[in-house]
């Protein structure tokens, strides 16, 4: 060793990242080592919004919890919403329209492109691009009229009921959503023109944060996270559920696993939710949204519980304290894919009106258990791109 | 003995420059906001006054009347030291350019500048240095580790653009040969402007300024994203408002800078100012201040569109694209003026 390197002896900063700060979009805690700039050790704490989300399933019967899973990924509710009446559906063995199942789709697609939208334009401002992050925002803004068009709530939206959704879209839904849908490519061409080869942006973004097909498989890592290192997996394609089968696209799949490849299959991915939401709008079909009400399992029509007797038992039979209906003892999990990847509810029933056991298989979670093996050697700078581009979502990481 | 008509003139000047400025950088902060807002499809403040002209005035008194928080662990004569060690700089700066025509009055030629002297490159790029020697004490004296870094970061950054700067610079002052702003603006008013003769060398200056005034893409010693503000994260009230000012009163003095050097200064291409008496040194301030306003629009595009550099990225930019290509430029300038004689 040098003399010079004997004296200028360094040491390794300790430095919290979080659990304010202007990059985490929530609040997460970070610890962090940094040798100069370099990060050498990265190790997240989680909980810090724990809301005992899978707690309150064991107290709130199977509609009531629909509620809570708005609030779990607040960036799509209504992919949570539809995973958990899935869930529930399965566990009760019932099968709702067709109708339902388009309409369940065409609001995940749009939650889908919300979600993408919002993940994108965050991990721009991370990189220092605000404008992207505005033009991204003024699309979910539309996205979101469409919500509260449908469910009357732009957030905690609780559209969908086991056994069909709240309530059928109202008609100019179609027209309206047409509209939408011409309005976003516009946005994702801004966001190619801002960025797609802007020199500053490739090198912020290329190499960075890589993620080996190895390390996605070994980590149980789904959705774009996954997608974007080269693994064809999309739960869309691979276990159809709500009908997704009757759509054609496609599964858009990265090469390399880094930052920049996540953030173009999410870019991409918009395009194909866009063609699934027009196959859906143009062959919508026609009839109910719920399942037949004699099941008992759906609230009679509003009009009916007002002028008959009997719809008037049933509804109080299914929503009064102590009553309501019991699924048989069992257990069900249907994955499904959501923005940020594999949601599933795995939902145990011991036959009462609440579930014994409601557990989430969130995405964001799990995509970032890998976040400590992927920092090391990283800089300051690209821990926000990398944050960002995992889209970590703080309701969902503390249930 | 002091001629009264010159101190009077003096007097005047400084204060017409140094007001100038700070209403310059009120504009600014208003700017800022409503081109952001133009960028990015909403409005931007526009309530406050006369659709949001009085903006800065209600920013300026919320600064006054925030708290002042002086962490417990900071080195507090630093700490104290550090946002004027950037704003006095900052606002001393504008000094030696020239902002119009040299002025006749009663007999006497005013030169529209506040001080005429023989090294005013020289100064400026001094100045300027100096205000990083703010940022450092800032980001250090704060005892804190996200401004530390911040910090460490403008050192980092002085080092990799200043070298090209200066070396863009040299450029122009061999062909023009004088280190005076007055002379290098009388040279372009007689053989057109530098941007035509100094083109690589004003490209480098143009992406230079905006490292030297910490603006993005090259806002990295504040960062807000990764360093929470770095430098400045700690202060608060008025100490904060320091740097937020001295950053705008920077941007305005390297547009200016900018102008001198490649545009002509306060030059109209095709009309002799002194020619036209009084109209001609209106005509002149007019110029000078609508190409230094479109250089600060350009700061203001450029920030709404571009994303951060990383710092080593900054640094490899500096010393393997701009440097190399400052060192050629000077070549090539000195082989093209040995070639004339």
């Amino acid at each position: 060793m040098s003399l010079v390197a004997k004296q200028l002896s360094t040491e390794n900063v300790a430095i919290n990242f979080g659990p304010s700060h202007p990059a985490t979009h929530g609040t997460l805690h970070i610890h962090m080592e940094l040798d100069g700039e370099i990060v050498t050790k990265a190790s997240p704490e989680i909980g810090y919004l724990h809301s005992g989300f899978e707690k309150l399933g064991e107290h709130l019967d199977y509609n009531q919890y629909i509620t809570i899973t708005d609030r779990m990924n607040y960036l799509s509710p209504m992919c949570n919403n539809v995973a958990y009446a899935l869930a529930a559906e399965k566990l009760l063995d019932i099968e709702v329209p067709k109708r339902a199942q388009y309409i369940r789709v065409i609001m995940c697609e749009l939650s889908r492109i919300a979600d993408h939208m919002c993940s994108m334009g965050m991990q721009a401002v991370d990189i220092g691009a605000f404008t992207v992050f505005l033009y991204n925002w003024r699309m979910r803004e539309k996205i979101y009229d469409l919500f509260e068009m449908v469910c009357g709530s732009r957030l905690t939206t609780s559209y969908t009921r086991v056994g069909g959704l709240m309530r059928d879209v109202p008609e100019d839904f179609v027209a309206a959503t047409r509209r939408v849908l011409d309005d976003i490519p516009t946005a994702l061409e801004q966001i190619d023109g801002l960025l797609s080869h802007n020199r500053i942006w490739l090198d912020r973004t290329r190499h960075i944060g890589v993620i080996s097909q190895d390390q996605a498989i070994s980590y149980g890592l789904t959705g774009p996270i996954a997608r974007a290192t080269g693994i064809s997996y999309d739960l869309r394609v691979k276990e159809p559920y709500s009908s997704y089968e009757d759509f054609d696209f496609d599964v858009i799949v990265g090469a390399n696993g880094d930052v920049y490849d996540r953030f173009n299959v999410r870019l991409y991915e918009m395009w194909e939710s866009l063609k699934i939401v027009r196959q859906a709008l143009d062959k919508l079909p026609d009839g109910p949204i719920n399942i037949d009400a004699d099941s008992k399992y759906i609230l009679p029509p509003r009009d009916e519980i007002f002028n008959s007797i009997e719809a008037l038992i049933h509804h109080f039979e299914i929503t009064m304290e102590n009553r309501g209906f019991t699924p048989v003892v069992g257990e069900a999990y249907v994955p499904t894919e959501s923005p940020n990847g594999e949601l599933g509810y795995y939902i145990v029933s011991d036959g009462n009106r609440t579930p014994y056991r409601v557990r989430t298989r969130t995405p964001s979670l799990i995509n970032f258990s890998v976040f400590h093996e992927i920092m090391p050697g990283q800089s300051v700078s690209d821990t926000v791109a990398v944050l960002g581009s995992l889209n970590i979502i703080a309701g969902e990481l503390d249930r | 003995m002091i001629d009264m008509f010159e101190l009077l003139a003096i007097i005047i000047k400084v204060l017409v420059v140094f007001a100038g400025t700070l209403v310059g950088i009120m504009i600014m902060t208003l700017a800022e906001r409503r081109v952001a807002g133009f960028i990015q499809y909403r409005l931007g403040p526009n309530r406050v006054g006369f659709g949001g002209m009085l903006q800065p005035i209600a920013d300026g008194l919320k600064f006054f009347s925030k708290e002042d928080v002086i962490p417990g662990q900071a080195n507090r004569p630093l700490f104290l030291l550090a946002p004027l060690a950037v704003m006095i700089p900052a606002l001393m700066t504008f000094a030696v350019i020239p902002f119009g025509a040299p002025m006749e009055i009663a007999g006497r030629v005013v030169k529209l500048q506040v001080a005429d002297i023989n090294i005013g490159l020289l100064y400026i790029l001094a100045l300027t240095s100096i205000g990083v020697y703010g940022l450092v004490l800032a980001g250090w004296s704060a005892g804190s580790k996200y401004p530390q870094l911040g910090g460490l970061r403008s050192s980092a950054q002085l080092i990799s653009y200043e070298l090209a700067m200066g070396l863009a610079i040299i450029g122009v002052i061999m062909i023009s040969g004088g280190l005076t702003l007055n002379q290098i603006i009388a040279y372009q008013q007689e053989t057109g402007w530098n941007i035509w003769k100094q083109p690589i060398a004003a490209f480098i200056f143009l992406i230079t300024i905006y490292a030297e005034t910490n603006r993005l893409p090259f806002d990295l010693t504040e960062a807000e994203q990764e360093l929470v503000g770095g430098y400045h994260t700690e202060y608060s009230a008025f100490k904060f408002a320091m740097f937020f000012l001295s950053e705008y009163a920077n941007m305005i003095t390297a547009a200016a800078f900018m102008v001198c050097l490649f545009f002509g200064g306060w030059d109209v291409p095709f009309i002799d100012e002194a020619a036209l008496g009084g109209w001609g040194v209106l005509l002149s301030v007019a110029s000078f201040l609508g190409k230094t306003a479109f250089f600060l629009f350009l700061y203001i595009l450029v920030r709404w569109t571009l994303p951060r550099f990383r710092y080593d990225q900054l640094m490899r930019l500096g010393w393997k694209f701009l440097l190399p290509l400052a060192l050629l430029n000077v070549f090539l300038t000195g082989l093209v003026l040995a070639v004339k004689g």
